[in-house]
């Protein structure tokens, strides 16, 4: 049977791992390999780095980052963060990331995921939403939470699928570092509007939390930061928690 | 040891590469037949549509068939495992290599397709698998495709996603895998170093 994946992102800045609250206030939290390496060893199912700045300086140390973590990663690797062009995804795959996350290039032009997809394969591709509920429903935001987009969540996630995106990434700005939980009806909302496979991110503070969006948020994976980089719960002891709650894990590694 | 990758066009090859170096192999990148030549091993890897295939027809075909033929080790990883069977429902006029009888069918049920994830490999028909020894029978891969390959003889293992579907193959020396041996863990590294440990007891 088919697993649900736990994914730690690594925001990174400059070559560092720092988290936000609400993508602001940025504090460092290690080294990135060094993070990397050790959730291979604990079991974490794949792993996500994102670029939260992508200044022009901030991107050469990303890729420097990127082949540093991919050297000693043998589970997927994802990138995202700042990537605009065609060129963009193809320098980040170059160095060893297996898929390329894209959200405000994807919106400003949707033609680009099928561009990235026609390449590299719908694997490579995941369309990450950052997504707040307003007054329209499910509102869609861009370039890190600031600038409101015309289309609801559920019709961008259903396009991008149609367009090649082989996952979508969803953010609950409302949640984002809130440690409150995932936005369950969020997440299921989407993830029951499209073929593809949906991954809940924004909340994270309890095993709990995760039992919720695999459960009620229909989720196929979730992604959470912190909750993993202080050691506050092992990755193991939360696998075990889920699987005794009935949501499928690997745990063998 | 000489273990050429196959280099057609289909997607990106770093993590294949990266893998096959982790367990102590030095693979060649080949883009043309005629560099392949005094290969002790191929690995035909490959991601995306059953169309990129195509670029196999021909030279290739016929470098693989007779170094099958000799008894030189093959792994095909996604859909160089496709391409072992007869074709694809993905790209009906793009024939495969049909060493392994059936066409690859597009995974359907009550499930998200593509098949993305970590799932387990159940012991297939085919016994005493070399790729899969010393892995536990239920042991975890990580999955990223919409089309698969039918069960049967040759299946060293079965998974089930919506159907069953053959997750990994074994004919003599020529081996399949629908996984990512090099994006899951210490298993697909176990599978990587059981394929070499093939490799050498050839030579």
């Amino acid at each position: 049977m088919l697993a649900k994946r736990l994914i730690a992102c690594l925001d990174v800045r400059d070559g560092h791992v720092v988290k936000g609250i609400n993508f602001e206030g940025l504090r460092t939290a290690g080294d990135p390999a060094e993070l990397a390496e050790r959730y291979n060893r604990e079991g974490i199912d794949e792993l996500t780095v994102l670029d939260v700045t992508a200044t022009l300086e901030g991107r050469r140390a990303l890729l420097d980052t990127i082949r540093e973590v991919s050297r000693r990663l043998f589970i997927p690797l994802a990138v995202g963060g700042g990537i605009r062009t065609m060129d963009d995804a193809r320098a980040i795959i170059d160095a060893g990331a297996d898929k390329v996350s894209l959200n405000s290039a994807a919106l400003a032009d949707p033609s680009l995921v099928t561009t990235v997809a026609r390449v590299y394969g719908s694997q490579a591709v995941i369309v990450a939403i950052d997504a707040k509920r307003g007054e329209d429903g499910f509102e869609v935001f861009s370039r890190s939470g600031t600038s409101r987009e015309a289309r609801g969540a559920v019709a961008w996630a259903r396009e991008a699928a149609d367009r090649g995106a082989g996952e979508i990434l969803l953010t609950s700005i409302d949640r984002d570092g809130t440690r409150t939980g995932f936005d369950c009806e969020l997440t299921a909302a989407v993830s029951d509007a499209v073929p593809i496979p949906v991954i809940a991110s924004g909340g994270a503070g309890t095993p709990e939390h995760f039992a919720d969006v695999f459960l009620t948020g229909h989720a196929d994976a979730a992604l959470a930061a912190s909750i993993f980089h202080f050691s506050e719960h092992a990755v193991r002891d939360l696998k075990t928690f889920l699987d005794a709650r009935g949501v499928p894990m690997r745990l063998d590694w | 040891m000489d273990i050429v990758l196959i280099d057609y066009g289909a997607g990106n090859l770093t993590s294949v590469v990266k893998g096959l170096t982790a367990v102590g192999a030095s693979p060649r990148v080949v883009t043309q037949p005629e560099a392949a030549a005094g290969a002790d091993a191929f690995v035909i890897p490959g991601v995306g549509h059953f169309s990129a295939t195509a670029s196999l027809t021909g030279a290739w075909t016929t470098t693989i068939r007779e170094a099958i033929d000799r008894g030189t080790p093959v792994l095909g990883i996604c859909l160089g495992l496709q391409w072992l069977f007869e074709g694809s429902d993905e790209a009906d006029d793009v024939a495969g290599l049909g060493l392994l009888p059936g066409r690859c069918f597009r995974l359907s049920g009550n499930v998200k397709v593509p098949h993305v994830g970590w799932n387990t490999l159940d012991a297939g028909a085919a016994r005493e698998s070399r790729l899969l020894a010393g892995l536990p029978a239920g042991a975890s891969a990580y999955f990223t495709h919409s089309y698969a390959a039918p069960v049967g003889a040759a299946s060293a293992a079965v998974t089930t996603h919506g159907v069953p579907f053959a997750s990994a193959v074994e004919a003599g020396r020529t081996f399949g895998v629908q996984f990512h041996p090099e994006k899951s863990g210490t298993t697909g590294l176990r599978m990587l170093e059981n394929f070499l440990a093939v490799v050498r007891e050839g030579r």
